[in-house]
């Protein structure tokens, strides 16, 4: 009885094979690099379908989350520390002989000393879950455009700092990010050679994550979640901690999508600040939206279709108004998502639009 | 033994003096209620106990220990349960896990335990669906356990809300208006329901508009008016009470 609540997700998966066989079969493995960045994308965005589809709380945002997670993964494994090194700097030279820093040579062959990606990874995970709880203490007491206002500022203001701040590379962003050696043989980077098997950590990620999420949602605390999202005032009367609640799942999905940043800025091999811009935490929402809000399923096929449609650059420049677009005609026409919708009525209403 | 303990308790919204110095206490065991024409300050009293208002003045106790100041979910947590005068049912759940979210309070599993589906949150998840069904069955509406609560009738709804309340085990049941909006036989169906409820041991504070309702099924009833206490009996007494029929009914000279 309780395992097949897991028989999609075993569907799912050996689709996800599927899809990689078929790409080497029709010779278009160079498809995989977008499906990989999609899987760290949708990643982040059913993180952020359990906070607004679940919780009933928006987050505009959840790219500032990924971002922090991306830079902190980033800066750590490529600032130079040699130089402190030969200061003599205590305790670099402390770290360095316990196996907190890896030595490696950068493009034009000089030595070159970092933090280990592991514990990179690590920090900007302790990173990211200090922020979010800084930020979601004070923003989750408001509600709707309130709280949706308090955090496109915040997501303003890590963009702003993304591009401000010269360790971050200002507009250029970060580059020459090692590749994430995971586990032995597997490294999570860009590299031609670990192309297929960097798309199946990508989805053993995602579907891992995926399987959390599911699990709570149907849980005491899903339930608890749930419960807040239909009248948060009846949920703090049958007992449960509605404000803590809140926080603890926002901080859970901001984790979720530094996961999702760090992981694709090892394999990018580098960090943007448009990974923090306005437009990305909007497209997480309409992706969430046109998923169906609470639809871990829709969030997830949604965020594969359109994340991978729009790296392949299907919408052209149009891209972030795409979003845009997409956002608002869910909003008037389909608030309960295209999967539940009559699709006839979709088209003769947005056609009458465009 | 006194459960309940209100001490001169004040509320003012802005000028408005809504409860003013209302004193009384709720022995265990006890249907004890609260009445008062509209206006009178009932809910709100009402929220006061529940936390669901911060009191201007005065002190609440409950088992000895005070209240006054507390969350709701923290009052929640010490065993009052309460239920809406506007039935706030969850939409968009069965009437079950409407249900379920009452054990809340007296059950664990969190975060981690839900994420990876420990065995011992899978047991605990077992229990709190029996648990919840038997509830369902004692207020005779387990057959619409698997339907959406919201599409229920009026009735249903409240007996579903019942439930919900009496899924933590309370020592203290608060109802607000249990009659609001429901017909002569479906009050009478309410009022059997709460002497059930107040045989399994649980003691029940209400607040009521329903005289009948009152008469029936109350062993005391504290009377407001414009926020104050103006009569506290047992309900034969107060039947006579001179001032409480001059409230209700009018000054017999106009």
């Amino acid at each position: 009885m309780k395992a097949r609540k897991y028989f999609p997700i075993f569907g799912l998966a050996l689709a996800l094979a599927g899809v990689q066989q078929l790409t080497q079969l029709t010779g278009t493995a160079y498809y995989l690099t977008q499906m990989t960045m999609t899987a760290y994308y949708a990643l982040l965005i059913i993180g952020l379908c359990l906070v607004m589809g679940y919780a009933g709380q928006i987050s505009l945002g959840h790219a500032g989350f990924f971002a922090i997670g991306g830079y902190t993964s980033a800066v750590l494994t490529t600032f130079d520390l040699t130089p402190l090194l030969a200061k003599g700097n205590g305790v670099i030279s402390i770290l360095a002989a316990s196996g907190l820093l890896v030595s490696r040579e950068n493009l034009y062959g000089a030595a070159l000393l970092s933090v280990n990606p592991w514990i990179a990874c690590i920090a900007a995970i302790i990173v990211t879950v200090l922020i979010a709880f800084l930020i979601g203490m004070p923003v989750l007491k408001l509600k709707g455009h309130y709280l949706a206002m308090a955090t496109l500022g915040f997501g303003i203001i890590i963009f702003r700092v993304a591009l401000a701040i010269e360790i971050f590379g200002e507009a250029d962003g970060i580059s020459d990010v090692p590749g994430f050696p995971l586990l032995p043989g597997i490294i999570v980077s860009g590299d031609f050679s670990n192309r297929v098997q960097n798309y199946y950590v990508a989805c053993m990620l995602l579907l891992i994550g995926f399987i959390l999420l599911q699990n709570l949602i149907d849980s005491r605390v899903g339930r608890a979640l749930r419960a807040i999202h239909g009248s948060e005032e009846a949920a703090n009367a049958m007992g449960v901690n509605t404000s803590r609640y809140k926080l603890y799942t926002f901080v859970l999905s901001a984790v979720f999508a530094a996961i999702a940043g760090i992981f694709l800025t090892h394999y990018n091999g580098g960090i943007g600040p448009s990974e923090a811009g306005i437009m990305k935490s909007v497209r997480y929402v309409a992706i969430v939206a046109i998923g169906g809000m609470a639809n871990l399923w829709g969030a997830l096929v949604m965020a594969a279709l359109l994340n991978f449609l729009s790296l392949r650059g299907m919408f052209g420049s149009y891209d972030d108004a795409v979003f845009g677009t997409i956002l608002i005609i869910i909003m008037l026409f389909a608030p309960h998502g295209l999967l539940r919708l009559q699709l006839w009525r979709f088209f003769k209403k947005s056609s009458r639009d465009s | 033994m006194t459960l309940l303990d209100i001490k001169n308790v004040n509320k003012h919204f802005g000028g408005l003096q809504a409860v003013s110095q209302v004193s009384f206490s709720v022995r265990q065991g006890m249907i004890k209620s609260v009445i008062g024409p509209n206006g009178a300050g009932k809910t709100t009293l009402f929220n006061l106990i529940s936390g669901n208002l911060p009191l201007t003045s005065g002190r609440i106790f409950f088992d000895g220990r005070p209240i006054h100041g507390l969350q709701p979910y923290q009052i929640a947590c010490r065993g009052i349960s309460r239920t809406f005068q506007n039935i706030k049912l969850f939409p968009g759940m069965t009437a079950l896990e409407n249900v379920m979210i009452g054990r809340h309070t007296r059950t664990r599993s969190g975060f981690i335990s839900g994420m990876c589906h420990f065995p011992a949150a899978r047991r605990e998840e077992e229990k709190i669906r029996e648990k919840s069904f038997e509830l369902l069955q004692l207020l005779e509406i387990s057959q619409h356990a698997e339907v959406e609560a919201a599409s229920l009738a009026f009735g249903q709804q409240r007996a579903v809300e019942f439930a919900r309340a009496l899924a933590s085990e309370p020592t203290l049941l608060l109802l607000d208006e249990p009659a609001a909006g429901l017909n002569i036989y479906e009050t009478a169906e309410i009022a059997r329901l709460i002497t059930k409820i107040k045989a399994q041991g649980i003691t029940v504070l209400l607040v009521e508009h329903d005289m009948s309702l009152v008469m029936d099924i109350s062993d005391e009833i504290v009377v407001l008016s414009f926020g104050e206490k103006i009569a506290e009996d047992i309900p034969s007494a107060i039947q006579q009470n001179r001032e409480v029929i001059q409230i209700y009914l009018g000054d017999g000279d106009a």
